[in-house]
């Protein structure tokens, strides 16, 4: 390469202040290789783009460096000037003469020196550059949305409405999430099943859904559109094509001591049932620890009782694989486990609050379960303990949440809302009840949330008090709250029937094997992580996965909601076209003269290089070779430096340009 | 040695500092310096590479065999590799590769191995002016130079 133009911006004053432009491109035009040097008072207006067009046709350059500000600022725009004049666009390089040279060095003439020496080394590395073209991957039009809370379900309505296929996985028997075990949500007070449910029976009904319940992920390959995804369905004990749900077995059922999962353990449940009436699917589940027949080989009412001859002692879990182009995680929370025994005979955790001894200090999904008309008591609020209507109900903010001896630094969003939606709801049902609340700090921000707050103290009469508390214990079947008031300066005691505690929200446990599956990174806590916080946040940094929701860190419904229609048109956008198109600056393995050790393969955190046979004509295997998968490899170049034979080498930044741009220097 | 660092108007010693840096945090870091325009020396020479991960020691090697009297290597902070774990992969290799140049009987205080964010511009500009006077303390890398001559004779 031999015919390099170098177009030296003035920046108005920007550049030219500290640096004789006109100096610095009468040394470029000397530089070994340069054919032409040229300045422009704005390289990247119109007539300055103009000028790199126009001299890349008259001079037949093969190679551009323009010395002006940040390529994160214009590489694009120039590349795309010179793409117009017909020159590949990865021939242009440029030289920060702006951000690191002009406006930070003063002293004009070390400036001026300065910014020869970037475009020297930005010279010596065009003339190593090869023209390349995008890579073209093919694309799979079908999603995997794993996790049917309201993110997974809005996420897949959002897509399949739009025509593209959906695969939901579930773990659960029916889809709903947390959500679904709400009783109203705030800041309106509107019943969180009556908004859900109608959008799980869309779900259901969707003929762009395969909806996958009591399945998890079992196992991801590929990689951006070519995903293939086996997920295993557990057996479920029921022909879910013949059933009816007609609920003649769940209600012959003679094992009923289960506590229901749906109700965090206030409720029981039969060994066959539905977590909930509204579930979806409409089809029931045998828990296989609880039935009888499964366990002791006796029973089987249900068998009697069944008209459609739906149940199934023998089902075994199958396993479905499904070619997939992109991947949306919606995984959703769990609460913290408060007061968790460590098997030692002591508890972790706030055991000082009683939680797991005393029955009536609950969590506050419990609290949602005893409030919702759906629940254990039927929309009655009464303790557990008794059944008795609690008159004096203590809330309890932070348990868990920003807490560093607890392990959790963060803050869980939504506790202080639901604090006091909780005493909200109470209020309107026990109209004499005192409710309580202990809160670090009030954190409502969001549309109409403060004015929701002030609504739970200002109308409805709630206590607020800023202080901790240290100890509950029991006495004459009440529960002695200790805590302080420090707006009041003093402690604090009050004799309470119920106890409700807002405890941390998590990630959903098995998050961690997913994400590895999907090779997701995730933080400390467990939430997974977005590709940048600002400008990604629901891409991840494994091409063609997506997150919303929970899993990524605490959330609301509101805000889960926009999360999973944004990751829905993340997906829709890769979808629009019929490949895809990556930046073409990723490794490639000189393959006959790879030793085949691999270490750029454990190095890579794409997971994109593999091991390929090269075979003879007889077909017989001559020897293992490491080879990059364009659709995965993103360009960090660990490989280059780790490969000790030299046969890796990366576009864009090869050995050949490094080592050309430091010598350029001497 | 022709380039400008090392060729000063007033004839004091001017360090010719390498920097191979990462192009996502510190690069953007020393892109910040400038936008908040906070001056720094000019004796930098910044080679822009994807990650620190792709930073073979071969190419400090290399800085100091075209002339360098410092090289500074700057990345991601743990934990905030654009590619995830690169600046791991980096930190590794120094750490090995620090004691093998210590052995081989090159300065190490002429080697600089640090991590600057994309928010860290004033970082970026303390830290460059540091190098270059601890540098300038340090006077020219002559030993080094000296062995270069040696060896291509």
């Amino acid at each position: 390469m031999a015919r390099i133009g170098v177009f030296t911006c003035w920046c108005g004053e920007n550049i030219a202040r500290n640096v004789d432009v006109q100096s610095v491109a009468e040394q470029a035009a000397q530089l070994p290789g340069v054919r032409c040097s040229q300045t422009h008072k704005y390289m990247c207006s119109d007539p300055g783009q103009k000028l790199i067009r126009d001299t890349i046709a008259a001079e037949r350059l093969d190679g551009v460096v323009i010395a002006s500000c940040s390529p994160h600022m214009h590489l694009k725009t120039f590349r795309k000037a010179a793409e117009h004049a017909d020159l590949n666009p990865y021939l242009v390089e440029m030289a920060n003469v702006r951000e690191q040279c002009s406006w930070v060095h003063s002293q004009r003439s070390r400036a001026t020196a300065k910014a020869v020496d970037l475009i020297r080394v930005a010279v010596a590395k065009v003339r190593h550059n090869r023209a390349l073209e995008p890579i073209q991957v093919p694309v799979t039009r079908k999603v995997l949305v794993v996790g049917g809370g309201v993110a997974g379900i809005q996420a897949a309505l959002d897509i399949a409405d739009s025509g593209v296929p959906v695969v939901l996985v579930e773990r659960e028997p029916s889809i709903g999430g947390k959500m679904a075990g709400l009783s109203e949500t705030f800041p309106t007070l509107d019943c969180s099943q009556c908004i859900l449910t109608p959008r799980m029976v869309e779900v259901a009904q969707h003929p762009n859904i395969t909806l996958h319940t009591c399945s998890e992920v079992e196992q991801v390959e590929g990689y951006v559109g070519n995903f293939r995804v086996t997920i295993r369905k557990q057996a479920r004990y029921i022909d879910v094509d013949k059933c009816t749900g007609c609920g003649q077995c769940w209600n012959a059922c003679p094992s009923k001591k289960t506590p229901s999962e749906f109700d965090y353990g206030l409720g029981k449940r039969t060994a066959i049932y539905t977590p909930f009436p509204q579930a979806v699917p409409a089809r029931p589940v045998i828990d296989r620890d609880a039935c009888l027949r499964l366990t002791k080989g006796r029973c089987g009412i249900c068998v009697k009782k069944c008209q459609a001859d739906a149940i199934r002692f023998d089902d075994q879990d199958e396993l479905v694989s499904e070619d997939i182009g992109a991947i949306i995680v919606a995984t959703g929370y769990q609460l913290y486990e408060i007061g968790k025994p460590d098997g030692q005979g002591r508890v972790t955790g706030y055991g000082e609050y009683g939680y797991g001894r005393y029955p009536d200090v609950i969590s506050s999904l419990q609290f949602e379960r005893l409030v919702s008309a759906s629940g254990p008591t039927g929309g009655e609020i009464r303790r557990p303990s008794d059944g008795a209507v609690p008159k004096t109900v203590v809330f309890i903010s932070c348990v868990g949440s920003r807490d560093n001896a607890k392990g959790l630094s963060y803050c869980s969003k939504i506790c202080c809302m639901v604090n006091a939606k909780h005493t909200m709801l109470y209020k309107h049902k026990v109209h004499d009840g005192q409710a309580h609340v202990f809160y670090m700090d009030i954190r409502a921000g969001g549309k109409n949330y403060d004015e929701f707050v002030r609504r739970a103290i200002e109308q409805d009469g709630a206590h607020y008090h800023r202080g901790r508390v240290s100890k509950i214990t029991q006495e004459d079947g009440r529960l002695i709250v200790r805590g302080v008031d420090t707006l009041a300066g003093e402690p604090l005691t009050i004799a309470a029937d119920l106890v409700v505690l807002a405890a941390a929200m998590r990630p959903a446990t098995g998050v961690e094997d997913l994400a590895q599956k999907v090779n997701v990174g995730y933080d400390e806590f467990g939430f997974l992580c977005e590709s940048h916080p600002k400008l990604r946040p629901v891409e991840t940094n494994a091409a063609g996965v997506f997150v919303c929701g929970a899993c990524h860190g605490p959330k609301d419904i509101p805000e889960s909601v926009t999360q999973a229609s944004a990751a829905a048109a993340k997906v829709l956008l890769m979808f629009s076209r019929d490949r895809l198109y990556r930046e073409p600056e990723i490794a490639h393995v000189q393959e006959s003269a790879c030793a085949g050790c691999f270490a750029c393969r454990r190095s890579c955190p794409y997971h994109a290089i593999d091991p390929a046979e090269i075979r003879d004509r007889q077909g017989q295997l001559v020897r293992r070779v490491a080879r990059v998968n364009p659709g995965l490899c993103m360009g960090c170049g660990t490989c280059v430096a780790l490969c000790v034979s030299k046969s890796v080498d990366l576009e864009g930044f090869s050995e050949e340009q490094v080592y050309a741009m430091v010598e350029s220097l001497r | 040695m022709n380039t400008a660092a090392s060729d000063p108007a007033n004839g004091e010693f001017e360090p010719k500092i390498v920097a191979y840096v990462c192009n996502w945090c510190t690069y953007l870091g020393a892109d910040l310096a400038g936008t908040n325009r906070l001056e720094y020396p000019a004796n930098v020479r910044i080679i822009r590479l994807p990650c620190t991960g792709r930073i073979d020691f071969n190419l400090i090697v290399k800085a100091f065999e075209i002339g360098a009297d410092a090289v500074l290597v700057s990345g991601c902070h743990p934990g905030d590799c654009h590619y995830t774990s690169g600046n791991y992969h980096a930190r590794r290799r120094w750490m090995l590769f620090r004691e093998l140049l210590a052995t081989l009987g090159i300065e190490t205080e002429r080697v600089h191995f640090t991590w600057i964010s994309a928010a860290e511009g004033k970082k970026f500009q303390q830290l460059i002016s540091e190098i270059t006077s601890t540098t300038r303390d340090l006077g020219p890398y002559h030993a080094y130079r000296e062995i270069c001559e040696t060896c291509e004779v």
